[in-house]
């Protein structure tokens, strides 16, 4: 896997910022070189955010993804800024509860997934981005369900391990839609 | 030894890799994108008994640093361009005092308040001085974080070195990413005695005065030549670089920092299309891998360069001067804070590589 | 034959370049004086500022660093931040202090910097050549004040340890004049308590010197002495603005 990239956006707020981190983390702990860049500034404060992920087994390049291969958006403008941002025969992925959207392009994959009815099944609203993560490592395989798994004991704060298990559940969910 | 690595961001690997190396003072004014430097050390700085002082200004936080430096302390400050702007004065009074001070730039997009996205459009700034008077600052362009984490330290141990300012220049990118960094176990930490620092007087004959007012022009004179005499000796023998593809390069780029990051991926892809293309990229920007350019400049194999900068030109000066007509020099540049692209370095490589007009 | 006179250990042999009837040599000569006798004078750290005052670095002789335009107040913030167990001061003139320098003076008192700052109020930027300086009394002729400073052009002068007392941090603030023995030992025991709260720990210390400047005002030294009880003063009134009380039990 050379500079597999990941662009997540949404509005300030939705978890986009942290859960870019935590896709990073997990492919970091399976030894893959990783980046994480961030959208910032004024955008920041209620509007807009967006983060580029980059996996690659060797050092990276571009910290800065021009052609992703997979886009997740958990709102409109963000689908409408980032499709074609997508590599042909990248993924789109977006969270249906929130909106609609029908892809112009024919050349990607689209998987419309209901991220935070899962986060409200759930019973947590931050899991709707996990539950995202969960599709984009079983569509992709970037880093795996047990790499996910781990660098949450690893980076978590004990304190917050309790909450582990239903990270774990909105993954598995997720993980459903990348058919 | 290195530790486990972690992801960490630009800005708090630079206040990490500050207080690793035995920095104690921090002295700063909040501006994008440097912040997260002045939040690490808020919090940090306290926790170990250490100075971080919110100054009025970047002019006052500029000025904390030479009292703290004349005491003989280790110190840091960082800011992003316009912030660096307003530090200028400090820098040429820290130049002239001969007094070792790490400053940061994390630069955004000018001129004016500009706006807040990546650029490197103080190459010139940096490089040439930057306030009054003639004097040099070492400056230090990391690409990566890890890189980052080391020069930074390194940094601490050169200005101490040389009694000047180092100064760490990157742009918005490398201070807002993350990326994975192993911190050593143990530091290189080069100890150097300051017996002319301020420190009370104590025991010692005489007083210490630290300052940079010379009104009789013969001592001044003298002062500037001992200055330079210092910088010609960094200049032979401070210089880093990473180049490679040198030795087949039909077109070779000149980048640094993150800049040069974009423009590896572009080497991949034009090795893809059959063409060659190697990379000088300057670690140290002051002094300038002048010599190096210069060297592969008369390599046969060699046709053209490309310099590549988030700005509308500024290190492609110095990479002309370097190459000294022996061939073409081409620029791409990008500004405001966007990017280039890899789909646009790559069209300017295959235009010139077509020995087009570019 | 006892000794009645002689120089004192807080300043180096090096001559003044001071004009004649100008007061920094007295305050000078007060301020090293009351190291000496504090016995701190090896445990202080000099900032001497921009102006007239820039050479200062050279004439008292514990360590000294030359700050920029106004920036001592930041300076010496770094010092004492980095040696919070000396002594730290600034000498500071008015175009310094109270023009350029206004922000780092404002916050270095907010902050409650443990530090002491002598500020020498002239009326006017010596070194410089006689311009207006923030301190210019209405109606006085400067250089660039040809006319006399005029109120509804120039504005009014600022009266600075008026200023600094307003501020929580400053815990001392006094003013002071030399023109006469009285005036001497109340600027010295200002000196000396200014140093008391600096080794006390409570915060920021502030002494106001009215002086004269026989050179840019245009008149003699005698002259320049009364100019400035009779004109400054009315503008300037001297006394302590705050920390009249302070309990000055010293941190051991």
């Amino acid at each position: 896997m050379i500079d597999f990239s990941v662009i997540l956006a949404g509005f300030g707020g939705q978890g986009i910022l942290s859960a870019g981190k935590m896709a990073a983390e997990a492919a970091l702990f399976e030894g893959k070189e990783v980046s994480w860049f961030p959208s910032y500034g004024p955008e920041m404060r209620g509007g807009t955010a967006n983060c580029s992920v980059v996996i690659s087994d060797e050092p990276i390049g571009s910290p800065v993804i021009n052609d992703a291969d997979v886009v997740i958006c958990l709102n409109q403008p963000s689908a409408e800024k980032f499709e074609s941002s997508i590599k042909p025969g990248g993924i789109l992925v977006i969270d249906s509860s929130l909106f609609s959207y029908e892809p112009s392009r024919t050349d990607i994959k689209f998987i419309a997934m209901p991220a935070s009815d899962i986060a409200t099944e759930l019973g947590n609203m931050q899991f709707a981005t996990i539950s995202m993560l969960g599709c984009l490592s079983a569509a992709t395989g970037c880093f795996s369900r047990e790499s996910f798994e781990s660098s949450l004991y690893e980076v978590l704060p004990e304190r917050h391990h309790a909450k582990i298990p239903g990270n774990l559940s909105a993954f598995d969910k997720g993980a459903a839609y990348a058919k | 030894m290195a530790q486990k690595r972690v992801l960490m961001k630009g800005n708090e690997v630079i206040a990490e890799a500050a207080l690793r190396a035995g920095c104690r003072n921090y002295f700063g004014y909040p501006i994008t994108p440097q912040t997260e430097v002045m939040h690490y050390m808020a919090k940090k700085m306290v926790q170990i008994g250490g100075n971080f002082v919110q100054a009025e200004s970047e002019v006052s936080a500029i000025n904390m640093v030479y009292g703290a430096a004349a005491a003989g302390a280790r110190v840091l400050t960082s800011s992003s361009s316009p912030g660096v702007s307003l530090k200028q004065e400090g820098i040429s009074y820290i130049a002239g005092a001969e007094l070792p001070a790490v400053v940061v730039n994390i630069m955004r997009a000018g001129p004016g308040l500009g706006g807040i996205q990546p650029a490197q459009g103080d190459y010139f700034q940096a490089t040439k001085g930057g306030g009054h008077g003639d004097y040099r600052n070492l400056v230090i362009a990391p690409a990566s974080i890890q890189e980052l984490y080391e020069l930074t330290v390194e940094a601490f141990n050169l200005a101490d070195k040389y009694r000047m300012c180092a100064m760490i220049l990157g742009d918005g990118t490398l201070g807002q990413m993350m990326e994975p960094v192993a911190f050593r176990d143990e530091e290189p930490i080069v100890t150097v005695e300051k017996p002319w620092a301020c420190t009370g007087r104590g025991d010692r004959a005489d007083h210490n005065t630290v300052t940079s007012i010379y009104i009789d022009p013969d001592v001044l004179e003298a002062k500037n030549v001992e200055l330079q005499e210092k910088y010609k000796y960094i200049e032979e023998n401070e210089v880093r670089y990473e180049a490679y593809g040198l030795e087949d390069a039909e077109i070779v780029i000149t980048a640094f920092s993150t800049c040069s990051r974009i423009c590896k991926n572009v080497i991949r892809q034009a090795a893809e299309l059959g063409i060659k293309v190697g990379m000088i990229r300057p670690i140290t920007l002051w002094p300038f891998p002048t010599k190096i350019i210069n060297e592969t400049a008369a390599l046969s194999n060699v046709k053209a360069f490309l310099d590549v900068e988030l700005n509308m030109g500024q290190m492609v000066e110095d990479v002309r001067l370097a190459v000294n007509g022996q061939k073409p020099v081409y620029f791409h540049g990008r500004a405001g804070g966007n990017l280039p692209t890899q789909k646009e370095i790559l069209d300017k490589i295959v235009e010139i590589s077509k020995g087009g007009n570019v | 034959m006892a000794i009645v006179f002689q120089p004192t250990e807080g300043l180096t042999t090096k001559p003044l370049h001071y004009c004649p009837g100008c007061n920094h040599g007295i305050i000078h000569r007060i301020i090293a004086e009351t190291m000496v006798e504090m016995g701190i004078l090896n445990d202080t750290i000099g900032v001497a500022s921009v102006g007239c005052t820039y050479n200062s670095y050279e004439y008292f002789s514990c360590d000294m660093v030359q700050a920029a335009h106004g920036r001592a107040p930041a300076v010496a913030t770094g010092i004492k931040r980095t040696h919070k167990d000396k002594m730290v001061f600034t000498y500071q003139g008015d175009g310094d202090l109270a023009s350029i320098g206004t922000a780092e003076i404002i916050h270095a008192a907010a902050r409650g910097e443990k530090i002491c700052t002598f500020f020498v109020n002239n009326a006017v930027y010596g070194m410089t050549s006689g311009q207006m300086a923030p301190t210019t009394l209405l109606g006085q002729v400067t250089t660039t004040s040809p006319f006399g400073r005029d109120a509804s052009y120039q504005g009014y002068p600022i009266n600075v340890s008026e200023l600094i007392s307003q501020l929580t941090g400053a815990v001392y603030v006094e003013r002071v004049c030399v023109t006469d023995f009285k005036n001497i030992q109340n600027a010295k025991k200002a000196i000396k308590k200014a140093f008391q709260v600096q080794q006390s720990g409570k915060g920021f210390a502030f002494v106001e010197f009215l002086s004269t400047c026989p050179t840019n005002w245009g008149k003699g030294p005698v002259e320049a002495m009364d100019w400035l009880k009779e004109k400054m003063i009315p503008q300037y009134p001297l006394g302590c603005f705050k920390g009249a009380d302070l309990d000055l039990e010293v941190k051991a």
